[in-house]
C-alpha cells in the first residue's frame, strides 16, 4: 500500500518537474496569433479598418475587439482566410469601413505638384521621394494603395491609377464554357 | 554502341503532320517594310533600349542591353533606321502589348563589325556574358536564357542536344538539322567545353531518319564522346525530363531540375546559335519557323526575329476557310490574338487552322474519374486531382499535388473523354498561385517598410526631445553662471530673474525687441520719398482700389487701404506682382 502511493507519487513529481521545465525551456515568445492574423492582412497599412495600420488591427481581432470584416483591401478573400484561421463564419465586407476596389497605386501631377512634403509625411510605407519645394514622385513597386496621401495634398495633385495589365502581370483565366448556338 | 533506352511514363500518340512541311527546304524570308523587335523575349525579363529614334542601326547592332538576372540582349535583325520605340502587340497569349523597337530596313542589309570569342582562351564568365550579349536564349519555345543554363561549369556529366521535335506539324528542327548539322555539332561542342560535361547525347525521334543521318556524320567529326540516338516517337519525346528520361534512364523528382542529376539539355536551335555567335560573332537575329495547316505551300522559312506573322503568312498562302492561326503546336501553342505580333526567339511555328482541321473543342461535360488523363501524364501526375482543385480555387492543395510539375503538354486534356480543357485550369490555377506569391511578397516588402517607419519615427521622437533637453541643461547652467552681472537681465525685476524660464523668456523679448530697432530703420521713411516713389505708390493704391471693387478681390485688400499703410502696400504690391 504504502509502496504503491510512494511509486506514484515519485511518477507524479517527476512528471511535474518534466512539465515544469518544458513549459520553461519550450516558451512561445509573444502571441502567435496575432503573427498569423497579420500574415493574412493586405499590409496596406490605410487604417480604414479603423486602426493605425495591419499590426494593431490584427492585435484587436486577436483581442476580440474588432471584427474580422474590417479590411477592404484584403477583400472577400482576405474574410474568408481569416474565417478559416479564427474558426468564425464568413461575413461580408462591413460597408462603414469602405469598398473592395481593384487595386491602385497613387500618382503624383509632377506639374501641379508644389513640394509640400505632406504626403512624403503620410505615407506609412516611405514610398515617396521629394524634398521640401522640391517636385514629390511614388516609387509605385512599393506603394501599397492605401490612399492616406490624397487628403493631405493641398492641391490635389494624387490621383489613384489603377494598376494596368501587363504581360508579367496577366493571369489566365477561369476557363469558362462556351455556349455556342447548335447548327 | 547501342545505348539502352528507357520509356517515360504515359504519352501519346497524336497524328504527327509532319510530312507536309518536312520536304521543304529552309528558304530566307523576304524582308519585311517594317521589323518589329521586341525588347522582351519572354514574360520573365526585358532588354533595356540603347537606341533613339532616328538612329541609323545595322544588323546584328545591339539594341536593348540585358537588364536583370534573366536578361539577355536583343539586335537589329538588319541594317536601317529605327523609326519608333512603342509599345506593340507581343506574341503572347494575352494579346498585351510590349516595349518593341520598331525599325524600317534599308535593304543594304550591312553588318555590323562581328568579333568571334576564342572561348577556350577567354574566362568563362566572359564566354557567359558573351552568350548573354550575343542574346542567346532557349530556342526550343520556352526562350530561356542559355548563359544561365550553362550554369557554374560543373556537376554536368551528360549534355543532351534535344532534337525530339515530338509536337505534331513543326518540321523547323528537323530541317535545320538535315542542313545544317556541322553547325549543331560545333555549338554542341562548344557548349560541352562551357558545361564540363563528359559526354553529348543527340535525341531525335526516330520519325526523322534524314536528321538522324546527317547528325551522325556531323558527330562522327567531333573530337568529344557524342552519340546520336534515335528515340522513339511518342509525344512529348521532347520534353527535357522525358527525353532525360528515355536517354540516361534518370527520373527526375518533383520538383527537381535536370542540372541537379547531372544532366543538361538545350535544343538543335540553340546549338546552332551558339555557333553562329561564337565562332563568327553573330548574335541572334534569325531562326527557322515552319509555315504549316491549311495552307497551299507548307513551308520553312528562316525569319528574321521582329517579322510581322501577317508579312510571314502570304509566303505559305492561307486557304480562305483558315478560321485562326496557332503559334507553336497544336498541343501547347496558342491561337494569336492579333496577326501583326512579330516573330520571337522561341516562335517555331505558325500553324493555320480550320475548322476541318482543327474542329473547335466539344462542349465539356463531368469528370467522370476514368483516370485516363493519370495514364497519359508524362510527369507522373494526377491530372484529375489537380483539375479539381485548380476548379475549385483550392491552389494550397494543387500545389500539393505537384501542380508545378505540369509541363502543360496537354496529354491529359487529349485523352479525355469529357473534352474538359484540364490544361487551361492548371494555366489559371499556376497564374493564380504566382499572382499570390507576388501579393504576399509585396505585402512582406510592405510590413517591413511600416515597421521601420515607425521606428524611425520613434527614434526621431527621442532625438529631438534628448536635443531639447541638453539645450535647455546648457541654458540654465549659462544663466547660473552669469547671473546678475548680465545686462540684459538689468530690466528685468529681480524675483523674476529668480525663475530661470521666466529669465528667459525675458532675455529672448529683449533681445527680439534690439533686433526690431535695428531692422526698423531700414523701411523707406515716408516723409523722404522722392516723387517718382510717391507717383508708384499711388499708382499701387489705384490698382489696388479698382481689384478690390472686382467681384472675385480678396476681402483682405480694402483694410490696407489706409495712407500710413507703406509697408503693407509694397506687400500686396509684390503679391499682385506674383
Amino acid at each position: 500500500m504504502l509502496s504503491a502511493l510512494l511509486i506514484m507519487a515519485g511518477i507524479a513529481l517527476v512528471l511535474g518537474a518534466a512539465l515544469g521545465y518544458a513549459s520553461i525551456r519550450f516558451k512561445v515568445e509573444g502571441d502567435p496569433l496575432v503573427e498569423k492574423i497579420d500574415a493574412i492582412l493586405p499590409q496596406t497599412q490605410c487604417g480604414q479598418c479603423s486602426y493605425p495600420g495591419c499590426k494593431p488591427y490584427a492585435q484587436a481581432i486577436a483581442n476580440g475587439e474588432a471584427d474580422i470584416n474590417q479590411c477592404p483591401p484584403g477583400g472577400e478573400e482576405g474574410i474568408r482566410a481569416l474565417a478559416d484561421l479564427l474558426g468564425r463564419e464568413f461575413k461580408p465586407l462591413s460597408e462603414e469601413h469602405g469598398v473592395e476596389k481593384p487595386k491602385a497605386v497613387a500618382f503624383i501631377d509632377e506639374q501641379t505638384c508644389i513640394g509640400c512634403t505632406l504626403c512624403i509625411q503620410a505615407c506609412p510605407v516611405d514610398a515617396i521621394v521629394g524634398a521640401a519645394k522640391q517636385m514629390h514622385t511614388v516609387v509605385a513597386p512599393l506603394c501599397t494603395g492605401c490612399e492616406l496621401c490624397l487628403a493631405p495634398c493641398p492641391v490635389d495633385c494624387i490621383t489613384m491609377e489603377p494598376i494596368r495589365e501587363t504581360v508579367e502581370n496577366w493571369k489566365w483565366k477561369y476557363p469558362v464554357v462556351e455556349i455556342r448556338k447548335a447548327a | 554502341m547501342i545505348t539502352k533506352l528507357f520509356n517515360f511514363h504515359g504519352g501519346v500518340k497524336p497524328d504527327p503532320h509532319k510530312a507536309e512541311s518536312a520536304d521543304a527546304p529552309i528558304r530566307p524570308a523576304p524582308l519585311p517594310p517594317m521589323l518589329v523587335v521586341p525588347l522582351r523575349q519572354n514574360a520573365r525579363s526585358q532588354a533595356h533600349c540603347i537606341v533613339e529614334v532616328g538612329d541609323k542601326v545595322l544588323k546584328g547592332q545591339r539594341v536593348g542591353d540585358a537588364e536583370g538576372m534573366l536578361g539577355t540582349a536583343v539586335h537589329a535583325p538588319t541594317s536601317g533606321t529605327v523609326r519608333e520605340v512603342t509599345e506593340h502587340p507581343m506574341a503572347h497569349p494575352s494579346g498585351l502589348s510590349t516595349h518593341c523597337v520598331l525599325i524600317e530596313p534599308d535593304g543594304r542589309d550591312e553588318w555590323v563589325e562581328r568579333t568571334p570569342l576564342d572561348y577556350l582562351k577567354a574566362p568563362r564568365a566572359h564566354a557567359l556574358a558573351f552568350l548573354r550579349d550575343a542574346g542567346i536564349v532557349g530556342m526550343g519555345g520556352a526562350a530561356f536564357p542559355s548563359h544561365i543554363k550553362l550554369g557554374k561549369g560543373s556537376g554536368i556529366d551528360t549534355l543532351i542536344i534535344n532534337g525530339g521535335e515530338c509536337e505534331p506539324w513543326i518540321t523547323c528542327d528537323d530541317r535545320l538539322m538535315r542542313e545544317r548539322a556541322e553547325g549543331i555539332m560545333a555549338g554542341a561542342r562548344i557548349l560541352f567545353d562551357l558545361i564540363g560535361a563528359k559526354r553529348v547525347v543527340v535525341g531525335i525521334e526516330d520519325n526523322k531518319p534524314e536528321a538522324i543521318d546527317a547528325m551522325r556524320t556531323a558527330s562522327a567529326g567531333l573530337e568529344v564522346p557524342a552519340e546520336v540516338v534515335a528515340v522513339p516517337s511518342l509525344y512529348p519525346a521532347g520534353g527535357e525530363k522525358q527525353l532525360i528520361r528515355v536517354l540516361t534512364g534518370i527520373e527526375i523528382p518533383h520538383g527537381k531540375l535536370g542540372s541537379e542529376y547531372g544532366v543538361q539539355c538545350f535544343n538543335v536551335g540553340t546549338a546552332l546559335a551558339v555557333h553562329r555567335a561564337i565562332n563568327f560573332g553573330e548574335p541572334l537575329i534569325s531562326r527557322i519557323v515552319t509555315l504549316t495547316g491549311n495552307v497551299a505551300r507548307p513551308a520553312n522559312y528562316e525569319v528574321l526575329i521582329g517579322t510581322p506573322v501577317e508579312a510571314l503568312l502570304p509566303l505559305a498562302e492561307p486557304r480562305p476557310d483558315t478560321d485562326r492561326f496557332i503559334l507553336g503546336g497544336p498541343m501547347m501553342g496558342f491561337a494569336l490574338p492579333d496577326l501583326r505580333v512579330p516573330i520571337l526567339k522561341g516562335s517555331n511555328c505558325v500553324i493555320a487552322a480550320s475548322p476541318a482541321l482543327f474542329p473547335s473543342p466539344q462542349p465539356e461535360l463531368p469528370c467522370i474519374r476514368c483516370g485516363a488523363c493519370a495514364r497519359a501524364c508524362p510527369a507522373d501526375l494526377q491530372p484529375f486531382e489537380l483539375y479539381w482543385y485548380a476548379r475549385s480555387r483550392n491552389f494550397g492543395k494543387a500545389q500539393e499535388y505537384n501542380l508545378f510539375d505540369c509541363i502543360e503538354c496537354g496529354c491529359c486534356a487529349f485523352v479525355c473523354p469529357s473534352h474538359i480543357p484540364l490544361v487551361d485550369y492548371y494555366r489559371f490555377a499556376k497564374s493564380e498561385i504566382w499572382a499570390r506569391e507576388r501579393d504576399l511578397m509585396a505585402s512582406d516588402k510592405a510590413r517591413e517598410r511600416f515597421e521601420f517607419r515607425n521606428f524611425r519615427q520613434e527614434r526621431e521622437k527621442e532625438e529631438k526631445a534628448a536635443r531639447l533637453a541638453a539645450k535647455a541643461a546648457e541654458t540654465k547652467a549659462k544663466l547660473a553662471t552669469r547671473e546678475p552681472a548680465e545686462d540684459n537681465l538689468a530690466a528685468v525685476p529681480s524675483t523674476e530673474a529668480e525663475d530661470p524660464k521666466k529669465a528667459l523668456i525675458a532675455a529672448a523679448l529683449a533681445r527680439a525687441k534690439a533686433q526690431k530697432a535695428v531692422v526698423a530703420p531700414r523701411n523707406i521713411d515716408i516723409d523722404t520719398l522722392s516723387p517718382e516713389q510717391q507717383a508708384e505708390i499711388e499708382a499701387i493704391d489705384a490698382r489696388r482700389k479698382s481689384s478690390a471693387n472686382a467681384p472675385e478681390a480678396p476681402g483682405k485688400a480694402p483694410a490696407d487701404s489706409s495712407p500710413p499703410a507703406q509697408v503693407p502696400a509694397t506687400e500686396s504690391d509684390e503679391a499682385t506682382r506674383q
